[in-house]
């Protein structure tokens, strides 16, 4: 079974701040990680290669740095890298950025399945996903907790819902997000580690892709940001003391209006 | 732009005839031929050519037509029969874009046996209500649901769509985004029409709520947009209210779905969902263990609310995980929010730190919880929490 994990490298904090000179992101000093619902599709992408056998091949879109991203999914178990570099990649949205890693993912061309996180911390959209499956036009189930079996070229799993959950049978090859309660990502052996530094990562840029031109980056980008700003910060609160019995009479008292 | 049939291609199948929701297809000597006085280069044939003998010369760059596209749409999502909640507060906000940009608010709705549902969308704000009325999508599925909503989208036209940013909403409406090759802004807070150029403007958190951003489709459409439940208000329902519904039906083709849904299993425990609730009492690492956990219910039952979690109870296995507030769990936004014994990680703070009024509790007074706290008390919970429930409870006389 051939696995691809779509992977995004975010800032580690959420606590981004605006440059009130250039009304831009402040990206220098702001260490990069995986995206932590990612982790949950590298751990579930190695565990169905275990399984069933094949390989698990991670894919990324960013800068050159994002390559670090790669080398510890590989350190954890996935075999292939595969970064999609090129300067003509940047200002994409989602649409553009699915269309890329759906380009990509055409090119490699023998998958059983590919896995993403349920969203990016960095952007929460969970577009990109479904995206991707648009564009292949895959079966695809969104927010997975749990795949139940893989059986005759059928999948069957679990979409968590407001709820509780659905359980959906769909045939491969199909797209799924998954979600944290799907597995316990494990943590890098020390073989991989080493493995993982040397290993070769392929780099393609748009050329090495079949792609249209103006379906890329900032130009094939519908959706454009006209402003960014930081929001208003939540006044200050008012902190009651004395004893829990003062404390709770002053707290009801501020909240008699309320209509509950 | 240009449309054309390569006819050496073209096997006779049909399915492009089906697709066009414009009848612009008919089939002379057994093969394919446009009407390109009916067709709007819609490209819904090309998609669905599985021999590729259509070609479309697009350009992306630009939605073709532009001018030609208006109204506002909401997308009705329904489970079991019933209209969720977040479509009525989309109506809402639906109706105010729509006066501004003087044009007509309509839903569809998909589902099975729901006529009712549908009148009840007009008293809630519609001008018209798209009704797809089969038994094949009583529930959700992803294919069948976004072939209708792309083929109706490409009939009608409208300029904007809204869509709540649910588990469905936001699984069918980036697929709808894609194949009609358009801009999608998620998780808008703000929604508002721009004066002179009359487009959507769209702003939205990002990173986790310490940065907004605003967000134009300036040069595709339809623009579209999902929102999150209890972010827009929704209207009176007003029973004198008039609207039209139009029902549209379609072929089998449009209802076939490789994925299938073998069960629907409700799962949540004691009181409601959080992301429903107007109330929650949460629980952190403080509440020391699952058997604690009976006073926070207790005092969310007293207030009709619902029990949340942080991350921390739930990785001990206090609580289970659809109960988790933050990064990795849902995101909240009820009218109270009771923290109890929640340190306040940033993690857990960009999940709920849009919530009307934030009750923190806690025994360190410089827990980070207190610094998003609309009202504080620093003490111990299992003091504090029974009190404050027996005060409400005299309070509400229940």
């Amino acid at each position: 079974m051939n696995i691809i994990v779509c992977i995004k490298q975010v800032p580690e904090t959420t606590q981004v701040q605006i440059d009130p000179k250039t009304n831009t992101l402040i990206r220098e000093g702001v260490t990069s990680i995986i995206n932590p619902f990612d982790m949950y599709a590298i751990e579930e992408g190695i565990r169905l290669k275990e399984k069933f056998g094949g390989k698990t091949t991670v894919i990324t879109m960013g800068p050159p740095q994002a390559e670090c991203a790669l080398r510890e999914a590989m350190s954890l178990g996935c075999d292939e890298g595969i970064l999609l570099s090129d300067r003509a990649f940047a200002g994409s949205d989602t649409l553009a950025t699915s269309y890329t890693l759906a380009m990509a993912i055409k090119k490699i061309k023998e998958f059983d399945m590919i896995i993403c996180g349920k969203q990016a911390s960095d952007g929460d959209t969970a577009q990109v996903g479904p995206g991707i499956s648009a564009h292949l036009d895959l079966p695809q189930l969104t927010y997975v907790r749990k795949i139940e079996e893989i059986k005759d070229g059928q999948i069957v799993a679990e979409r968590m819902t407001e709820e509780g959950f659905e359980i959906i049978k769909m045939p491969l090859p199909c797209l799924i997000t998954v979600v944290k309660e799907i597995n316990e990502p494990r943590l890098p052996s020390l073989k991989g580690m080493m493995r993982s530094k040397n290993a070769k990562i392929n780099t393609w840029k748009a050329i090495d892709l079949e792609m249209e031109e103006d379906r890329i980056g900032l130009k094939g980008s519908p959706t454009q940001v006209i402003k960014i700003f930081t929001p208003p910060a939540r006044p200050k609160g008012q902190i009651f003391d004395g004893s829990p019995d003062e404390a709770v009479e002053k707290l009801l008292d501020v909240l008699k209006d309320l209509t509950i | 732009m240009s449309i054309k049939i390569i006819s050496e291609k073209c096997v006779g199948c049909q399915i492009c005839v089906k697709v066009c929701p414009f009848g612009a297809i008919s089939m002379v000597n057994k093969k394919a031929v446009i009407d390109l006085d009916k067709c709007t280069l819609c490209s819904a044939c090309v998609d669905a050519c599985k021999f590729s003998a259509i070609v479309l010369e697009r350009t992306f760059s630009k939605t073709q037509n532009i001018e030609q596209y208006k109204g506002v749409w909401v997308f009705g999502e329904q489970k079991k029969g019933i209209v969720q909640p977040v479509v009525y507060e989309l109506l809402g906000k639906g109706r105010e874009l729509a006066k501004k940009l003087h044009t007509q608010l309509s839903c569809v709705l998909l589902g099975h046996n729901i006529k009712g549902q549908a009148q009840e969308l007009i008293y809630r704000g519609a001008d018209n209500v798209y009704l797809i009325d089969a038994p094949e999508v009583a529930n959700f599925l992803d294919e069948p649901y976004t072939k209708i909503v792309v083929n109706l989208i490409r009939k009608y036209r409208p300029e904007i769509i809204l869509c709540g940013a649910t588990t469905i909403g936001r699984a069918l409406i980036s697929r709808v985004a894609v194949k009609l090759h358009t801009g999608l802004t998620a998780d808008c807070t703000g929604l508002d029409i721009e004066e002179k150029e009359k487009i959507l403007l769209q702003t939205r958190p990002a990173f986790g709520g310490n940065i907004m951003a605003t967000i134009v489709t300036r040069n595709h459409r339809p623009q579209m947009a999902t929102v999150r439940h209890k972010v827009m208000k929704e209207n009176e329902r007003d029973k004198t209210r008039q609207g039209k519904i139009i029902e549209e039906h379609f072929d089998n083709s449009f209802y076939t779905s490789r994925t299938k849904i073998l069960d629907i299993v409700e799962e949540v425990s004691s009181t409601i969902n959080i992301t429903e609730a107007d109330i929650i009492v949460s629980g952190g690492r403080g509440m020391r263990g699952p058997e604690n956990f009976p006073i926070l219910e207790e005092l969310a039952k007293t207030l009709g609310g619902a029990v949340g979690s942080s991350r921390a109870a739930v990785d001990s296995g206090w609580m289970p995980y659809s109960h988790q507030v933050g990064q990795t769990g849902k995101t909240v936004c009820p009218k109270i929010y009771i923290a109890c014994g929640i340190s306040g990680q940033i993690q857990h703070l960009v999940g709920m730190q849009s919530s009307k009024i934030i009750i923190a509790i806690n025994q360190d007074s410089s827990a980070p919880i207190f610094n998003v706290a609309t009202y504080g008390i620093v003490g111990d919970l299992f003091q504090v929490v029974p009190l404050l429930t027996k005060g409400f409870k005299e309070k509400l006389k229940r």
